[in-house]
This record gives C-alpha cells, sequence and structure tokens, in this order.
C-alpha cells in the first residue's frame, strides 16, 4: 500500500516537473546493442545531424552524450525533449578483449577505463530521466543479468520505459525472445541502421513520452 | 588451481545497508571466490554493485558475472497466487539466489529452464600472479640445477 502511495506521489511530482522542465529521453542497454545508431537516426530524422561515433568494438560511446531541443512531429502532434546517448551498461571490463580487436594495449587500457567511468555516469543519470528506451540487440539473449537489472530498476524508479529491439535487419534477430523476456513492455522492433519501422518506433515515443 | 565457492546467508546482509551489502559482497568476489548468496539484493543494490564493481576495476579485478535467480511469477491460480503473495511478504528478498563471480574465472552464467550453466574460463591458461609467478621460476630454478 505504501509503495502505491510513494509510486503516485513519485508520478504526480514528475508529472509536475515535466511541464517545467525539457523531458529527458535516455537511451539505456548493454553494450554494442545500437543506442547511438539509434540517437544518429533521430538526430538525422528530425536535427539533419549525427550525434556520435559508432564501431563494431564495444565501448565506442564512453561518455553521456546530450542531444537538446530535438522535435518529432506526427500529425498535429509535436514532441519536444533533450535526447541523452549513455555508455553501454556491463558487469565487466577487461582491456585485453579490446587488445583481440586489434587496439594497441595502451590504447585498449585507456578505453577501458574511460568505459568503466561511463558506466558509472550512465548509472548516475538514471534519475534524470523522465523516459528510458531500452535498446537491446535482437540477435543477443535478453534473459543477460544487464538487461534484468536495467529494465528491473527503471520499473523500481517508475520510469517509463520502451524496449527496441534492434538490429532486425539481420536474420538472426528475434523480437519474439525479447518479448517474451519482458512481457510487461512494448517492443518496437526496428532496425536503427537501415531505418526499418522507424515510424513504428516513433509511434511508440509519442504514446510513452507524449 | 581451485575453485572456491562461497556460501553466503542471507542473515548476513539482511541488516547491512546497501553501501556495506555491496562492499561485502565485492571484497568476496575480489578474493577471487564465487558468491552463492541466498536470495537476492535489491534492485537498486544490483546497479550500486555494478557502479562499485566499475569503480574498483583495475589490472588483477576485471569486473563480475552477476546472476540472479528470482522467484516465479507465474501462477495463474487465484489460491496460489494468495499464497505466493503471503510468501513474499513473510520471506521477501531471501526467495531466490543470486551467483557472483569474478570475471577472471566465470566467463558466462547461463540459465536454462530448469538448470544454471557456470562456464569457467581456462584456468591453467589464466596470467600468474607476481607471486606464483616467483614460485614457478624457483621451481624452474631446481630443475636446471638437478641436470
Amino acid at each position: 500500500m505504501l509503495n502505491i502511495v510513494q509510486r503516485f506521489m513519485k508520478r504526480l511530482v514528475r508529472q509536475f516537473f515535466k511541464k517545467k522542465k525539457k523531458v529527458k529521453i535516455g537511451l539505456y542497454g548493454p553494450p554494442n546493442g545500437g543506442k547511438t545508431t539509434l540517437a544518429n537516426r533521430i538526430c538525422e530524422d528530425w536535427l539533419g545531424e549525427e550525434m556520435g561515433s559508432v564501431s563494431a568494438i564495444e565501448h565506442e560511446t564512453r561518455e553521456i552524450k546530450i542531444k537538446e531541443e530535438i522535435s518529432v512531429k506526427s500529425g498535429k502532434k509535436e514532441l519536444k525533449f533533450n535526447l541523452v546517448d549513455t555508455p553501454g551498461i556491463a558487469t565487466k571490463i577487461d582491456y585485453e578483449d579490446f587488445v583481440k580487436k586489434g587496439m594497441s594495449e595502451k590504447k585498449a587500457k585507456q578505453r577501458a577505463k574511460e568505459a568503466t567511468k561511463g558506466v558509472i555516469d550512465a548509472i548516475k543519470w538514471l534519475d534524470e530521466m523522465d523516459v528510458v528506451i531500452v535498446v537491446l540487440d535482437g540477435t543477443k539473449d535478453p534473459y543477460s543479468q544487464v538487461n534484468i537489472t536495467i529494465v528491473g530498476n527503471l520499473a523500481a524508479r517508475d520510469i517509463p520505459v520502451l524496449i527496441v529491439c534492434n538490429k532486425m535487419d539481420l536474420k538472426k534477430a528475434k523480437k519474439k525472445k525479447i518479448e517474451a523476456a519482458f512481457p510487461q513492455y512494448d517492443v518496437v522492433p526496428i532496425s536503427a541502421k537501415t531505418g526499418k519501422n522507424i515510424d513504428k518506433f516513433y509511434e511508440a515515443l509519442f504514446v510513452i513520452a507524449g | 588451481m581451485s575453485l572456491t565457492l562461497q556460501f553466503v546467508p542471507y542473515g548476513e546482509i539482511e541488516n547491512l545497508d546497501s553501501t556495506a551489502k555491496v562492499n561485502k559482497l565485492i571484497k568476496i568476489v575480489k578474493e577471487e571466490k564465487i558468491i552463492l548468496l541466498e536470495g537476492r539484493i535489491e534492485k537498486n543494490e544490483e546497479t550500486l554493485l555494478i557502479k562499485k564493481t566499475m569503480e574498483e576495476i583495475g589490472p588483477k579485478f576485471k569486473g563480475i558475472e552477476l546472476f540472479v535467480m528470482y522467484p516465479k511469477d507465474e501462477e495463474s491460480d487465484p489460491i496460489q497466487r494468495l499464497k505466493k503473495s503471503v510468501v513474499d511478504m513473510l520471506l521477501g528478498n531471501r526467495q531466490g539466489l543470486t551467483i557472483i563471480g569474478p570475471a577472471t574465472i566465470v566467463k558466462e552464467i547461463r540459465k536454462d529452464p530448469d538448470k544454471i550453466q557456470l562456464l569457467t574460463k581456462n584456468l591453467s591458461k589464466r596470467k600468474k600472479t607476481p607471486a606464483s609467478r616467483s614460485k614457478s621460476t624457483k621451481k624452474k630454478t631446481k630443475t636446471k640445477k638437478r641436470k
């Protein structure tokens, strides 16, 4: 009962401040799920510019990046928000993994150091978010503890969540697996890289953040 | 190289605050032991554990593998659901199981419907610590002398 009252109060306070400040939409998820690719897609679609660089090597995004004043339009409706791209959340970071992918030891150690700081910052920023888009790689097992921890934490903080099943341009991608792992959430299958189903993503964004 | 599993009863962490709980768990994992924790920690403590892990990463500690088994939440029968609510209220986080292992030892923890698979790294191939390296050097020296 106390929980319900607490949640209601939290929501009320959030609704009040939402009107005062810009809505912050955060992109969260494990490394290499396609958060920055989706951020770039949104920014290219509505601002005409990219947000950050992408790479096949994990932890390319190692610091919080914010794009302000994005305005998404759908018919007569308009949604204005600040987009926050966060580093991928992981429970382990080993510089030797980067070395194996062809990086020099010095660069790999630096990348690992920055990546650990990035994860800490991403966790710190959780409280700042009004809405979170959890970006998952549709080709991978969604039952990883990192995914469960992220989604569970957002639910505990009563932050609205939209789950994106990314990389649908790849044959191995399975939306059903993600839906089975998180049955209480809407899952939008997209390819941030090719733009497949991106309209459905914007529609879902309006529903959850509009 | 042996593998050490340490069972942590829920009572050992029950009365600790979140930071103390997480510090205790990290301390054990850094001793290269795999923790089998009775029950589970709070959701916010899971993120605190990840955050603290990242702060501790260094040349010897590469992070953790974390696995939490939550109690099933699939009862459709109203009586069973009521029973479950009562058990939840009485036991709280004492239900379930948490496994935390150092990433240098545990490669992956997989959950199949009725089993948990703990995939370890090839321990014999692991890099030796300075202490064990000096011991092995001594052994080699002795062998040479015998020749």
